[in-house]
Formats: C-alpha cells, sequence, structure tokens
C-alpha cells in the first residue's frame, strides 16, 4: 500500500512555549470551580424521575388491593426477548374477587434478559404491569435477578385506577338483569 | 375427470369470478373455495344448518328467465341479466345452483356484518383477556372486521350464569354464549344424547343442561371445538395456556383401531391438549373425549426413563447387547403390540427373523365394547399393521395362554416384550419368572418389574410413525415433543437392538427409511413411500386378510360388511 505523507506545520513561537494553553485550559478550571455541580452524590442523591421513564417492569394492585394481573399472557407473548414467564391459575370460587376467575399464580420477570422496551405495559389490557421509576438492578446471582411475583407486586404498590371495571361488573352481577 | 364420466359440476359466480362447484354444495363452502371467506358462527359442515345467527348475509342472484317466453334474459351486451334479490340472503342456508351469482364483498353485505356484529357485542362480556377462546375466537376475529370498536350500548349489559358445570368435562359461560346451537345441534345429531337446549327468550335465552342431565358422554368435548366462542370451555384446559403459544402437531387418536386424526398442542416440550383434525373419510371433525387424556401418560410417574439391567441403570448400549446375547442362541419367543407404530412392528418382525426366524411371536388383543362412532371394539390402533408387516397372521388373542403354555413347559428361555404388561393377559408373575425377559417399553408394569433388562422407547407424542386403522387407511402422525432425557430417539431402540442382534444392514431410525426397507418385504407397501402418504391417510389393499373376522362392527365412515365385500370383490 502506497503511503501518504502528511505535511505538519512548523509551531510558532507562542506555541512553542506552551503558555497560552496552559492559561485557556487554567480558564475554565476556574469557572467550572465556581459554577454549582452538575453531577450528584449517588447514591445518596437521587435524581428526579420524569414521567414516561421506562425503569424495571413491575406488576400493580388497584386501589382496592385487589392484584390487577388476569394472567392473559399478552406481555409474554409481546415481549421480545422472551422475559416473562406467567403460570396461569384459576381464582378459588370462594375468593372475593372469584368473579374475575383467572389470576397468575407464578409471574417472572428475568431482568437478565429485559430490554425495557416498555412494550408488555402497552400491551397490558388490564393496566397491570408498568415500567415505573426503578433504575438499578443489582444482584449476587442470577436466580436473584429473575423477579418474582412477591416482589413484583411490593416495587408495583398501588396505582390509581380510572376504570374499576371488575367492581362495575360485580356490582351489575349483584344488581341481576332489569326485568328480570 | 375421466373418459365416460362427464364432468357434473356447475358455474356459479363469485364477485364476478367463475367457479366450478358441485352441485348443491353449500354457498359458504362454495365460497371457500373461492379462496373466500363467508363469515360464520351457526353453520358447521358437519350439522344440520339453521340459520339463527345472521352473520353469513351476502347478495345473490340468478340469471333472469322471461315469464313469459322462459327465454333468458340478456343485456343490451348480450350477457344474461341477473336477478338479484332485493334483501341480504343467508349462505349457509343456500345451494350453489347453476349460473348463481354471489356478492361477498359489497357495501351492503358489509353493513349487514357490521350490523349482525353489533348485536352480538351488546350484551357480550368484556372478558377476552380471561377467556380461554382468546386467540381462536370468531366472534374476536370478526369484530375486528367488522367491529365498530367502541359501543354505543349504554345501558345495563344482561347478566347471565359463569361458571356453570355442564358435565364432569365442560364448563359454560352463558354470557359469552352467542345462541348459535351448534353444541345443542352436535349433541343431537352426532353424540345421540340430546341434553341441552336453549331455555327464556329473547337477549335472556340461555343455553343449559336439561333438568336432571348432564353433559357426559364421551363426546362432549367436540361441543367445546364447535363452539365459536368461549362460551364451553374444557375443564381440563381451562386457565392452562394460551392457544396462541401451542405448536400444533397432527396426530392420531391411539386409543382404538378408529385413528381419529388429531391436532398435539404443546408448548415447549409439554403437551396441553388434543383436538380432532378434521378427515372426511375417518372422524369428520370429532373425536372421542377418553382420547384426549392420553397425553398424560407421557408425563406418568410410572414413566421409564432409563435403560436397566436386573434394575441397575446401564448405557443403551449394555442393554442391547446383553437383550442380544439373551435373544440369541436361546429359545426366544417374541411379544409385539397392537400399540407399536408400523414400523416398529416391522423392526420386531425383522429381529425374529435376526434370532432364527422361527421364534414364536405374539400380540395382545385389546377390545372393548364399540360405541358404533368413533371408539372401535378392537382397541389396538395397530393391529392392521402387525398383519400388514408380517409380525404375526393371526388376530391377536387377549389371553396368551399359547405363551403360558409354552413357558410352563419349558420350551421358551427368554421373552422379548415390546410394550406390553404380560401379567394383565393370562401369564403369571411366576410363570414370568422363569424366563429371562427383555422389555421395551413406555411405562413400568409388572412385567418391567421381573425383566432382566428394561429398554426405554417412545410414546406416540415423541416419536413420528404410521399405524393402520380399521379401514387399512395408513396415517401418519409426527413427533410432537422431545422424548425423556437419555432415551434414544426416534426408532433408534429398535435399530440399534436388530443392529446389535447381527442384522447384515443398519437401518437409519427414521421413518421413511424403514419404509424404504418395508417396499421390498411388504406388498401392499411395495410402491408407497412414508413422505407421499397424505395428511388424511391413504388405503392399501386388504385382500390378503379378508378372511380374518375383525372384531370392529359398524361406525362412523365404516362399515365391516361393505368392507369385507369389496375386499372379497
Ligand atoms: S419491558 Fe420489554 S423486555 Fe422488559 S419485560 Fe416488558 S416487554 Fe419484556
Ligand atoms: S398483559 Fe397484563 S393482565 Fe395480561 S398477563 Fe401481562 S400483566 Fe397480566
Ligand atoms: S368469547 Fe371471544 S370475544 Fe368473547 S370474551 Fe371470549 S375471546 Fe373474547
Ligand atoms: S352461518 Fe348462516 S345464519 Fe349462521
Amino acid at each position: 500500500m502506497a503511503t501518504k505523507v502528511v505535511e505538519r506545520k512548523p509551531l510558532s513561537l507562542a506555541e512553542r512555549t506552551f503558555l497560552p494553553q496552559i492559561v485557556s485550559g487554567l480558564r475554565v478550571t476556574m469557572k467550572n470551580m465556581f459554577k454549582a455541580p452538575v453531577t450528584l452524590e449517588y447514591p445518596d442523591e437521587r435524581p428526579d424521575i420524569p414521567p414516561g421513564y421506562r425503569g424495571v417492569p413491575t406488576l400493580v394492585k388497584d386501589p382496592n388491593g385487589r392484584e390487577k394481573c388476569v394472567s392473559c399472557q399478552l406481555c409474554e407473548f409481546v415481549c421480545p426477548p422472551k422475559a416473562i414467564r406467567i403460570t396461569p391459575a384459576e381464582i378459588p370460587e370462594d375468593a372475593e374477587t372469584a368473579h374475575v376467575e383467572k389470576a397468575p399464580e407464578e409471574f417472572e420477570i428475568n431482568m437478565l434478559r429485559c430490554i425495557y422496551c416498555g412494550l408488555c405495559q402497552e400491551v397490558c389490557p388490564e393496566e397491570a404491569i408498568f415500567l415505573q421509576d426503578i433504575f438499578s438492578v443489582t444482584g449476587t446471582s442470577r436466580e436473584e435477578l429473575v423477579f418474582k411475583k412477591d416482589k413484583l407486586y411490593a416495587l408495583g404498590g398501588t396505582l390509581p385506577d380510572s376504570h374499576f371495571k371488575w367492581d362495575k361488573k360485580k356490582a351489575d352481577e349483584l344488581a341481576g338483569n332489569p326485568h328480570h | 375427470m375421466s373418459e365416460g364420466q362427464e364432468d357434473k359440476r356447475i358455474p356459479i359466480y363469485v364477485d364476478g369470478e367463475e367457479l366450478k362447484v358441485d352441485p348443491g354444495t353449500n354457498l359458504i363452502d362454495a365460497v371457500a373455495l373461492a379462496g373466500k371467506e363467508v363469515p360464520h358462527y351457526c353453520y358447521h359442515p358437519k350439522l344440520s344448518v339453521v340459520g339463527n345467527c345472521r352473520m353469513c348475509l351476502v347478495e345473490m342472484g340468478m340469471p333472469g328467465r322471461d315469464r313469459a317466453t322462459g327465454e333468458p334474459m340478456l343485456e343490451e351486451d348480450g350477457s344474461p341479466k341477473i336477478m338479484w334479490v332485493p334483501k341480504p340472503v343467508i349462505a349457509c342456508a343456500t345451494n350453489a345452483a347453476p349460473g348463481m351469482h354471489v356478492r361477498t364483498e359489497s357495501d351492503l353485505v358489509k353493513e349487514c356484518r357490521e350490523g349482525v356484529m353489533e348485536f352480538l357485542l351488546v350484551n357480550h362480556p368484556l372478558d377476552c383477556p380471561i377467556c380461554d377462546q382468546a386467540g381462536e375466537c370468531r366472534l374476536q376475529e370478526f369484530a375486528t372486521d367488522y367491529g365498530r370498536g367502541y359501543s354505543r350500548f349504554i345501558e345495563q349489559k344482561n347478566v347471565k350464569p359463569k361458571r356453570t358445570r355442564l358435565g364432569p368435562r365442560v364448563m359454560l359461560d352463558d354470557e359469552r354464549c352467542i345462541l348459535c346451537s351448534r353444541c345443542i345441534r352436535f349433541c343431537e345429531e352426532v353424540a345421540e344424547d340430546p341434553v341441552l337446549g336453549f331455555v327464556d327468550r329473547g337477549s335472556y335465552t340461555t343455553l343449559t343442561a336439561f333438568p336432571g342431565k348432564e353433559l357426559a358422554n364421551n363426546y362432549s368435548l367436540n361441543t367445546v371445538d364447535i363452539c365459536p366462542v368461549g362460551a364451553l370451555t374444557s375443564t381440563d384446559f381451562r386457565f392452562k395456556m394460551r392457544v396462541w403459544f401451542l405448536k400444533e402437531t397432527d396426530s392420531i387418536d391411539t386409543e382404538s383401531s378408529v385413528g381419529c386424526n388429531t391436532v398435539v398442542g404443546s408448548r415447549e416440550g409439554k403437551i396441553y391438549r388434543i383436538t380432532p383434525r378434521r378427515n372426511d373419510h375417518v372422524n369428520d371433525t370429532w373425536m372421542p373425549d377418553s382420547g384426549r387424556a392420553l397425553y398424560k401418560q407421557v408425563e406418568a410417574e410410572n414413566r421409564l426413563t432409563g435403560y436397566s439391567i436386573e434394575g441397575r441403570p446401564c448405557s443403551p448400549d449394555e442393554a442391547f447387547s446383553l437383550a442380544a446375547t439373551l435373544l440369541k442362541g436361546h429359545r426366544a419367543a417374541i411379544v409385539g403390540s397392537g400399540r407399536l407404530s408400523v414400523e416398529e412392528q416391522y423392526l420386531l418382525r425383522r429381529m425374529r427373523e435376526a434370532v432364527g426366524g422361527d421364534a414364536p411371536t405374539f400380540l395382545v388383543g385389546r377390545t372393548g365394547e364399540g360405541d358404533g362412532k368413533l371408539l372401535s371394539a378392537d382397541r389396538n390402533p395397530n393391529t392392521r399393521g402387525a398383519l400388514l408387516t408380517g409380525l404375526v397372521d393371526t388376530l391377536p388373542k387377549e389371553d396368551l395362554h399359547d405363551l403360558a403354555h409354552l413357558i410352563a413347559e419349558g420350551e421358551v428361555d427368554t421373552l422379548l416384550v415390546a410394550g406390553e404388561d404380560l401379567t394383565q393377559a393370562g401369564v403369571t408373575r411366576e410363570q414370568l419368572k422363569r424366563v429371562q425377559i427383555v422389555y421395551m417399553g413406555t411405562h413400568h408394569n409388572d412385567t418391567s418389574s421381573v425383566a432382566k433388562v428394561e429398554i426405554p422407547v417412545l410414546t406416540v407424542f415423541e416419536k413420528s410413525g404410521t399405524f393402520v386403522n380399521q379401514q387399512f387407511r395408513v396415517q401418519k402422525f409426527a413427533q410432537a415433543v422431545p422424548g425423556p432425557k437419555g432415551v434414544l430417539f426416534g426408532l433408534s431402540n429398535y435399530t440399534r437392538l436388530l443392529e446389535t442382534l447381527g442384522s447384515p444392514r443398519r437401518i437409519a431410525p427414521s421413518p421413511s427409511n424403514v419404509w424404504k426397507e418395508m417396499a421390498g418385504d411388504v406388498p401392499e407397501f411395495a410402491d408407497l413411500r412414508f413422505e407421499d402418504i397424505p395428511r388424511t391417510g391413504t388405503v392399501v389393499d386388504d385382500s390378503r386378510f379378508a378372511h380374518l373376522p375383525f372384531v370392529e362392527g359398524p361406525g362412523f365412515h365404516f362399515n365391516p360388511e361393505r368392507a369385507a365385500e369389496t375386499a372379497g370383490a
């Protein structure tokens, strides 16, 4: 391969003393010494998480404490890296929420696989899974990073609900048919 | 069309395109032949037509004829003038007639469908997330095609019973029922056990079992299959898995010699359900409930999963070589099974040839009462395979006293048992202890517990192969799930044992290779390749066995007398 020789400009006298460069460097340092810092003292200080942030996916309960997920497995289906694994089950007939019929027996999200895309939140027909503000996921083993149902509910907490679909359904059931 | 046989098909025009169909074809099926779909709920090709859902409305017209002269009326350009019926008609109650024109995509037809959908959804619950039908629900599908996307219904929805137990295997959710009456007609016309009916009127119409009756017949789960919505669900499959995760594999029901065609739904190596597959020559679109539970054998507690010699685990090669030593040079007898595939039965025959050729061979018969439908008296799926492959030449007996006799006389030293429990077939444990047993089977049983060598093999769901049903129809089944860890795949157990016995040629352990071998040995299979057997099976010549008194009585698509006649002719 042919070599191309790049011509270099010779340095001027000022450049050869390096003084102008040192002075301009010091000026930048001085300016920043008196400005408010932009970094945080993590983990003592935590950033404000803007709304819409896609953190760790979590399961939420409605304000009555009912678990919202009905184990429809749509999130399991849509999840691109196949991080979600659900074992569906029937709600026993004597339970208070028996009219919902179905709930997850186990719900696992493998946080080593999750890519935080938010598709599970988007697809959920029951508004049961949300990517909230948790951004730090650590653990000492692979198993620990497969989040189980309890952990997902503990992380998710309760979110406001604007539908109360199942409560309405139960009320309808109790009211019966209008002309019957 | 062969010569001398005129083409009786008639022309009809679907959205202007000409199509030849048999006269009298139901319009829904005729349009399907044109590659288009008329959405429908209540119509089912194997049930009577009731026309109560109104989803299949289309526009229909016939070429006009002058009333006075009877001459065909023509347009100005000379084409026949079509007299369109002023209102839409239901396609399911219309049979194709010569020159018939149908519009399936016009604005009027679309409007009809949208209207019907809106009414159907008025009282329908928003249950899709918890509904087992989601993913294979006709209502869901047509709601995406013709639904409005929001509801104009502000009144209170109807409340109907949910979670009704209709029978031991079927649950009913009345709110989801769209009153198509398919299940009612099925019970009456096919299962001949009319226990379902509608009560109340108008939008309060409710499906229910008659007082004191329950849907318990052995065909009850077919109602779940034909229910276009999630109203009828299977107690066994309920809430277990979403249908869109299920991998579907063609299989065959092994509970009797009918050989119902089935589809096995599995996910990640676990089977979740078995449903019937349409085969108009065998089982139409139905199958018995009893055959749907057979997948449970795959994960049964007593499943045999390891090779062993006298109960001690060993490697496959050790098991094969000991088995070969026991079989060769001793007086051996072979007990085959009517539950083995054709390929396995043929390889057993080859093993017999390898050990000397005159080893007495038995097959364990299994009979029950035939129900005149899809459960025949012969409860072996593949008795005819054993005959065709030459493993045996007589019909199997349930009681192997001949074998018991041979053992008692001390005329047998070694038994090769393939998948049968001899203690159930008239041979006592004490007798079994007097011989050396090589047991090849899927499960532990009393015979395997006294066996010298145990060789685990695969169930029908874990291998592919063929069965020959009562009509002498060779039917293929495919592998749905992988076999247990450590068990050799496919036909390897059989081919490797055959090799160890010193068979001259190696046979690769796949059905298609075994079929190549069989072509030379079985006259009926001479020009048949495994790859060429169609999905619906192919009937082979049965004249060699016409003299045998098969036990089956008449059933769907099977009449033993007619079968005997055609064979004799
Ligand atoms: S955020 Fe995306 S990757 Fe993570 S669990 Fe949800 S769907 Fe899967
Ligand atoms: S999509 Fe929602 S309701 Fe369905 S399984 Fe996932 S979290 Fe549960
Ligand atoms: S029957 Fe169909 S439309 Fe109705 S809830 Fe079930 S899946 Fe949804
Ligand atoms: S399919 Fe024709 S009316 Fe139901």
